[in-house]
């Protein structure tokens, strides 16, 4: 590694901490409802929309309407978006008349973009209309991420309200989420990024005639805009087939290093803006200590992998799936960057990662996504870990466990533990079922251990709602279509359904003063506490499935060993 | 939860068209006025004609050019694609062996020069425009000879086409296989 790739990082994780006061700072501004710099131009648009749409900001719901209308929404999303991309032959902006997409392959999409995994089975610039990636995928874009945004804000109301049975009203914060917060910050990332080069036209595909009198077609698009969107709503689905690898989505050091900073911005804010409304800053910044320790964690792991000598090249620093003007630590500190938070774009092929440094981003995806995380569904992740880590501390200590006063019971520990058994049985039941289908089995691209990593990061990526993938396996077929599909939905609204419980649940405690018997939840010791209970319980489900995967494939590889 | 269903219809459908029509609109109007060689995917051309994008990679294996990375398409980009071998994966051994062979026999080195991993390895999107700068120095030699140009001449023009980190700290020096391509092109030969 060079000292140069050391700058890069520090400042990127430099950004990352001065960046959260102040993103976080604005945004627990905005859903309090206090009036902030934005207000003067949005207020008039925000109060319009609430007026065509029947919505009485000033009605909060209780947990079950928030749940009803944050469903309804994401199921007219759904079926909106399922929809076009089958008449998508029919639709305008089509200059290259791509086809319908097949029902499956839509079915997949539809949901993978819903619930905010942006899996891709499909090749944008050979599957996807310019009207099916603006109109379709990429508002999907922006209202899956405010979902995502919401339901943290709403569990927030609920762990900081003294009491009271209402957390917020569903259209409120995902028309804030999108219109004080995604739009801007998209609008402004969009426009740096054509400056570098990322295409931004309707025009059609372009024929050139190479040096070598080849002829080369050229896909375009209304790429940029997307772009920005997917980065920021940790979204991750590209326009082009190799997502932020290609060089017409991320064309210089200066796009990739905004755009990785995009995927954990909101995310790291978020933290910020939850210790602002739950009225103790500290608690915001003890659960991004526990992230940003986390992240650090598997960074260096990944980079120390990934720069060692590799027996069966020959080479150190292989750049197999590695694009030049990015090397390999910033291929590195992008894969790190997607795999924490659930965005899932790709600036390099993480299959082909040397295998330690392939089992981080894996290892990343299988613990939740709560380092740092989607945006908002990282922190209500987190969250879910801190009420159980506050559980496990209370039967440490003997007491009652307590969380910011409020008392943790039955309910909550269930909900929570529902919440992270989930996700992780569809996992290994999954990627076990995989193993034994032929079907399944022919979509591997490589033999040996390194076959089941590919199956395995296929069922986290879904579970997790990350969305990366490594890449060689073949998903486009029914199997993965469908059974990946599924699990998206579980992985999403299985979580997301216990959060609005808890919240429930939780806003109508009161709040009893700590007393010496109440573990405090705002130092180094809880920190610590955390970090272990997130690491210990992945460790627990998935070290044998790993040690079959990344783990047998690396002392093999030590040994030469090829497949 | 019918009293849920028209804001779900009203909004899904005001954030389709503010998200999904508006705002591209919008950007693609402003790229259009302010960067319209970028947003159109930076082409560029030779009396008049398209001879490609700086930013994609072109496939040449002509000995009087620099030649780009190996790519897994083959630089023909519908789609885009890396190999996804991975990092046991017999047949990438295989290929890497021959590779540096076959890099070695083009350009005249000896058995044991050792290869610049770009030139040995398939970049992720398969479009990769770069190559390190020690690769195309590897290339100086040949190129010179095939053109019969002074060997000075086209490494001041590899100097020249080196790209530094941007903004002095961000990634790291690569050069642009086309453009320096069609530098040497004007130089003759």
């Amino acid at each position: 590694m060079s000292a140069l790739e050391l700058v890069q990082i520090a400042l990127y994780v430099g950004l990352l901490i001065v960046c959260t006061p102040l993103l976080g700072g604005y945004m627990a501004k905005v859903f309090s409802g206090q009036r902030n710099f934005m207000s003067p131009v949005l207020t008039p648009i925000e109060n319009g929309i609430y007026k065509v749409s029947g919505v009485n900001a000033s009605q909060e719901m209780d947990w079950k309407t928030y749940a009803v209308a944050m469903l309804l929404f994401n199921l007219l999303g759904f079926l909106v978006l399922f929809v076009i991309q089958l008449v998508q032959g029919s639709l305008p902006l089509n200059p290259e008349n791509l086809p319908n997409v097949p029902t499956a392959l839509a079915f997949n999409t539809a949901i993978s973009f819903m619930t905010n995994t942006n899996w891709q089975s499909y090749a944008g610039e050979t599957t996807m209309s310019y009207f099916t990636q603006m109109v379709g995928l990429a508002v999907q874009n922006f209202v899956s991420a405010a979902t995502g945004i919401a339901i943290v804000v709403a569990l927030t109301r609920g762990l900081a309200r003294r009491t009271g049975q209402t957390i917020g009203n569903f259209w409120v914060d995902l028309v804030r989420a999108i219109l004080y917060i995604l739009l801007p910050l998209s609008i402004i990332l969009a426009l740096i990024l054509v400056s570098q080069g990322v295409v931004q036209t309707f025009a059609s595909y372009k024929d050139v005639t190479t040096l070598t009198g080849e002829i080369q077609h050229l896909p375009l698009g209304p790429a940029a805009s997307q772009i920005a969107i997917k980065q920021l709503g940790t979204n991750g689905g590209g326009f082009f087939n190799t997502n932020s690898a290609h060089p017409f989505e991320n064309p210089t050091p200066l796009s990739n290093f905004l755009q990785m900073f995009a995927i954990l911005m909101i995310p790291a804010a978020l933290t910020y803006t939850y210790g602002v409304m739950v009225g103790a800053k500290r608690q915001g910044w003890v659960i991004f200590g526990a992230m940003l320790l986390l992240f650090m964690v598997g960074l260096i792991t990944m980079l120390a992998a990934e720069y060692s000598h590799n027996p069966v090249y020959g080479v150190a620093g292989v750049m197999e799936g590695k694009e030049t003007r990015f090397g390999v630590a910033n291929s590195v500190l992008w894969a790190e960057s997607t795999t924490v938070a659930s965005n899932g774009s790709v600036n390099s092929m993480h299959d082909s990662l040397s295998p330690i440094a392939g089992m981080i981003p894996l290892f990343n995806i299988m613990l939740g996504e709560v380092i740092f995380g989607g945006v908002g569904a990282g922190l209500y992740g987190m969250l879910i870990f801190v009420i159980l880590t506050v559980f496990i501390a209370g039967l440490m200590v003997g007491r009652t466990p307590e969380y910011l006063g409020k008392k943790i019971e039955a309910r909550e520990v269930k909900m929570a533990i529902l919440a992270v058994l989930l996700p992780n049985a569809c996992i290994l039941l999954g990627a076990g079922l995989a193993s034994v289908l032929d079907q399944a089995l022919a979509s591997r691209a490589n033999m040996g251990p390194h076959g089941l990593s590919e199956i395995l990061y296929a069922f986290s990526s879904a579970a997790g709602n990350n969305g990366s993938a490594f890449a060689g396996l073949n998903a486009n077929v029914d199997f993965y279509n469908i059974a990946l599909g599924i699990i998206m939905l579980i992985g999403r609204f299985g979580i997301i359904i216990p959060v609005l419980v808890i919240a429930g649940s939780m806003v109508s405690k009161r709040v009893s003063p700590p007393s010496p018997g109440t573990f405090p939840t705002d130092g180094g010791l809880f920190v610590g506490l955390l970090v272990a209970v997130v690491l210990i319980v992945g460790a627990l489900t998935f070290f044998p499935a790993l040690s079959l995967g990344p783990i047998v494939e690396h002392y093999l590889m030590q040994a030469g060993r090829i497949f | 939860m019918l009293a849920q269903l028209k804001p779900a219809l009203v909004i899904l459908g005001l954030m389709t068209l503010i998200t999904g029509v508006v705002y591209p609109l919008a950007i693609t109007g402003i790229a259009q006025v302010v960067f319209p060689d970028k947003a159109d995917g930076s082409i560029r051309e030779v009396n008049g004609q398209a001879v490609g994008s700086t930013l994609i990679g072109q496939a040449n294996n002509d000995p009087r050019y620099f030649w780009p990375r190996p790519s897994a398409i083959g630089y023909n980009p519908l789609p885009s694609s890396g190999t996804n071998a991975g990092p046991t994966n017999a047949t990438l051994a295989e290929m890497v062996k021959q590779r540096a062979a076959e890099i070695r026999e083009a350009n005249g080195l000896d058995a044991e020069a050792e290869i610049p991993a770009d030139l040995l390895f398939a970049s992720a999107s398969g479009l990769d425009p770069h190559i390190s700068p020690d690769a195309a120095k590897l290339q100086i030699d040949r190129v010179a000879t095939t053109r019969g140009l002074d060997r000075q001449q086209v490494a001041d023009l590899v100097e020249e086409y080196t790209e530094k980190p941007q903004l002095f700290i961000l990634g790291q020096e690569r050069v642009n296989v086309l453009l320096l391509n069609m530098a040497l092109d004007k130089l003759g030969g």
